[in-house]
Order: C-alpha cells, then sequence, then structure tokens
C-alpha cells in the first residue's frame, strides 16, 4: 500500500471541500482497501465518511429512502424492504459474505469495482485501470465476462448485485457536492465503456451520493434475485436476474427484469418486459419472452453458455414467484 | 509527525505521517501512534500482542482475521485501524478469565478444527450468529459462515458446533 494521509470528516460539506484530485472517501473499507492492497488504487489522501449523518431508512408515499451510509446487511434486515422489496433484501444477501456485508456501506456497494481479474492485477494491461494499455480479456480468460454492453476497449462485468435490483426498480441517487444536490437515475448514473472504460459513472470530482430513493413500486412485492454462481455462497454472479411481476386475474399487467453478470452495467430488460406485458403468466409466454434477452449478446471464446443461461435465468426466476 | 489529540475515529496527518489513534479493545482504552496505512488487524497483532486473531489473506477473502467491532462481524485486514469508531472484541475479548465461551467449547466437543488457523475467526462468525438468534437450517449456518474459510475443511463439524452452542445458548 502506498503512503496517504487519513482524515475524518464530520459533514458533507466538510467532506467535499476536503476533496481533491487524487484523494478518495472512505466508507465500509471493503472495496477501497482491498484495491490500495493491491495497489490498483493509491489515493494520496483518505477521506474518512463514516461520520457523516448518511444514515437510516425512511419510508413514506413517495417510496423509500436508503442513506449511502446504511450497510448492507443492516439494509436488507429492514422489515418494509423485506416484505415490500424483496428483490432488494435477496440481492445485498446474496452478496458476498456476512463480514462484508456487515461493513460495507450502500454506496460504496454501488460504486463498487469490477472483479475483472486483469483490472486487480497490476502487472497485466487495463483500459480501465491504466487507459490506452489494452485489454488482455478480449482474447484471455474470459469466462466471467460481460456480453452486453462491451467495447474493443473493455468487457469488465459490473460486480454489484443491489445495482441489478435497484436498475430494475428504476431507483435514483441524490448526490451532493460543492455545486449543490441533484437527483440521477441510478440508470442513467453508470457509464457504458466505450472508449473511456476508465469512466465508469456520473459522479463529478469531490461528489458524494447521500441517498438511495427507490420509488413506491406496490407490486414489487412479488419480486425475486436469483442468482447463479459457480458456488452456492460467497461469489459473485455468472449471471442473476432481478424480477418483479405484476399478475391480475392471471394476466401479466407489467414486469420489471433487469440481469447482473452478463454486462458491463447492470442491464434493465426492457424488450423481455415488454413481451411479458399482456401475455397470460405461465411457462410458456416465460419462455418465449426470455428469449429476447439473448439479443445483441457478444459473446466472447470463455462465455458463450451466458446466452442460455441468461434466458434460463430470467424463466426459473419468473417461474419461482408463483403466478 | 503530526502530533494532533488522540482521535477515534480518524487523527490528522498527510501523505506518510503517523497519526495518534485511540482504540477501544476488549474493554480497554489503546492509544498507539501508527502509519495510517497500518490494518486494525496489523495494529492487534503486531502493536498490541494480540495474536488470537490471524492474519490469512489480508485481503477480505478468508475470514481468518474476523474480530467484532459494537458486536458486528468485521475484517480486521480491511479496516484501517485509524478509521475504526467503536468497541473492538477480539477472540481474547469473548473468552471468559475462566474457561471457555459455549461456542468455543462447542468447537472442541465437535472437533471443528485440525490445523486450527482459521478457528479464531471461526469463533467470532459463530458467536455472532448464535447471539443474533438468526440461522437455525444447517444451509443457513453454511450461508453465514461462508466467509471463514477452513482449508482442512472441518465445515460439517463446523456446523455441528454451531448447532450445539445454539441449543445450549449462549
Amino acid at each position: 500500500m502506498r503512503a496517504f494521509s487519513l482524515t475524518a470528516v464530520p459533514s458533507v460539506e466538510d467532506a467535499v471541500q476536503r476533496s481533491r484530485p487524487g484523494s478518495a472517501y472512505l466508507a465500509g473499507a471493503t472495496t477501497l482497501v482491498d484495491l490500495m492492497k493491491l495497489e490498483v488504487l493509491h489515493p494520496n489522501d483518505v477521506v474518512d465518511i463514516n461520520a457523516l449523518p448518511l444514515r437510516g431508512i425512511t419510508v413514506s408515499a413517495d417510496g423509500v429512502r436508503i442513506g449511502a451510509l446504511e450497510r448492507m446487511s443492516d439494509v436488507a434486515a429492514h422489515p418494509h424492504i423485506a416484505a415490500q422489496y424483496p428483490v432488494i433484501a435477496q440481492a445485498l444477501l446474496r452478496s458476498a459474505s456476512q463480514q462484508i456485508r456487515t461493513m460495507a456501506s450502500i454506496g460504496g456497494n454501488l460504486l463498487q469495482r469490477t472483479r475483472c481479474g486483469y483490472y486487480r492485477d497490476v502487472t497485466t494491461p487495463c483500459n480501465k485501470r491504466e487507459p490506452g494499455s489494452g485489454c488482455p480479456a478480449l482474447a484471455g480468460g474470459n469466462r466471467m465476462h460481460a456480453v452486453l454492453g462491451t467495447s474493443k476497449s473493455c468487457v469488465a462485468t459490473h460486480a454489484s448485485d443491489l445495482a441489478v435490483a435497484l436498475i430494475a426498480l428504476d431507483v435514483s441517487l441524490r448526490l451532493y457536492s460543492d455545486a449543490g444536490t441533484r437527483t440521477v437515475r441510478l440508470a442513467d448514473f453508470y457509464l457504458l465503456p466505450g472508449e473511456t472504460p476508465d469512466l465508469e459513472h456520473d459522479l463529478r470530482p469531490g461528489e458524494l451520493i447521500t441517498e438511495v430513493l427507490v420509488p413506491p413500486l406496490d407490486w414489487a412485492s412479488r419480486s425475486v434475485y436469483l442468482k447463479i454462481r459457480d458456488r452456492e455462497s460467497y461469489e459473485f454472479a455468472l449471471c442473476s436476474a432481478a424480477v418483479a411481476l405484476d399478475v391480475r386475474d392471471g394476466v401479466i399487467a407489467d414486469a420489471r427484469i433487469a440481469l447482473g453478470g452478463v454486462g458491463t452495467v447492470p442491464w434493465r430488460m426492457r424488450a423481455v418486459e415488454a413481451a411479458l406485458r399482456g401475455a397470460r403468466a405461465g411457462e410458456a409466454a416465460f419462455v418465449a419472452a426470455a428469449e429476447q434477452a439473448a439479443d445483441g449478446m457478444k459473446l466472447l471464446s470463455d462465455n458463450g453458455f451466458k446466452a442460455t443461461l441468461a434466458t434460463r435465468t430470467i424463466v426459473r426466476a419468473l417461474l419461482s414467484l408463483e403466478v | 509527525m503530526a502530533s494532533s489529540d488522540p482521535a477515534p475515529g480518524g487523527g490528522i496527518g498527510t501523505a506518510s505521517d503517523e497519526i495518534r489513534i485511540a482504540v477501544r479493545v476488549n474493554g480497554e482504552t489503546r492509544d498507539l501512534t501508527i502509519d495510517p496505512r497500518v490494518t486494525l488487524l496489523d495494529a492487534l497483532r503486531e502493536r498490541l500482542g494480540l495474536t488470537g486473531t490471524k492474519k490469512g489473506c489480508d485481503r477480505g477473502q478468508c475470514g481468518a482475521c474476523t474480530v467484532h467491532v459494537d458486536g458486528r462481524p468485521t475484517l480486521s485486514c480491511l479496516t484501517l485501524a485509524g478509521a475504526v469508531r467503536g468497541e473492538v472484541t477480539t477472540v481474547e475479548g469473548i473468552t471468559p478469565s475462566d474457561g471457555l465461551d459455549p461456542v468455543q467449547q462447542a468447537f472442541i466437543d465437535c472437533d471443528g478444527f485440525q490445523c486450527g488457523f482459521c478457528t479464531s475467526g471461526q469463533v467470532m462468525s459463530a458467536v455472532a450468529l448464535v447471539r443474533r438468534g438468526e440461522a437455525r437450517t444447517d444451509d443457513e449456518i453454511r450461508e453465514f459462515m461462508s466467509g471463514n474459510i477452513c482449508r482442512c475443511a472441518a465445515y460439517p463439524n463446523i456446523v455441528a458446533a454451531i448447532r450445539q452452542a445454539q441449543e445450549g445458548g449462549v
């Protein structure tokens, strides 16, 4: 780990004031300290934001507001979230290990870095870590890599399970900087890699995530997060599906589908949602709709299985909702 | 060297300057002057002589370094000592002066280890699990304990030990 200064700040104003090029905010530490040890990240100044008043989960007619420093395990255990947004609770509980869920913040979870082995290994090129150096994953080990939203510069998969559930629910983030506060839809927040895979999100220098805003969606109480992985616990997704279904008299009135483990960003499946709307709920409709998920996938040498896996993950998630 | 007042949860300093911190460990306040890079794990082992907490992967993957911060299982290898707030409890801190915690006794009774290197981390996660009273089935226990790797693969006996401790209560 390279040398840095460590400063704790008491307020968002102090945090933003303290931020400068080469500094990093410290929340749960599970990504930052890991990547600092690997020397993937090497901030000069670490600003500890854990004392900021960004806690609390507030339920109102406008939905749920989750403070960015709330910890993953606490959000998963919140009774309203567990009952009304099971897809969020399940995505959290299927993430990482209980120690990491206890430590990691919600804001930090949404900013976690890819698990691409080349990104994490400073002895190899990586366009995300070192722009212009190249992408060994294109012709190298790419079984875990993305098949949607990729470019010639980067095929790294977005690692967050929570983000997949939140993309399905169309949440927004509340952001704070010295220019004031603003609200950004999570779907607009994440950037496709294109030619600049080092730019991952629409967070301006020094800007802080202060809250996650989950809009009301009464039928999200019928939702699920299905995660397919190489082992049953403490592993990242090969493919995952966040699914919510609004069924009335046996007919699908509306649906939300997002996939993880297959995109460079969490991927909303609008074509699948459209194909489900108006159909009679059941396996035949689920299978027909899920086939849309493979459209536009760019398969790599080792991850061709993800096309089939994605459609089957969607079908199994839908079937698990017991319509 | 920066020499501000000891400040729990982070001191003041510039790159490579040492900072003064005050950490609560096993009921005592310990004042330390450290490089900001020092993890809680290294502070415990190298500075405070609390070697019960083990360094396995040092990357947040194996769980050998698990301690409690305010009762919450925490990976001390991914925690900067200068950013610790709250009360740290190590395996030394959960061990009564006479005898063992029921979880520790259950690990012995059920043969929940071979080499023992991962055991203090396993015990710290298991104590949190038993106190929470949540995981009831073997699958739920395995899920809760998945962040603690045992290279000797004593897993079936670890699950049995946790079941024994749950039934005995803590």
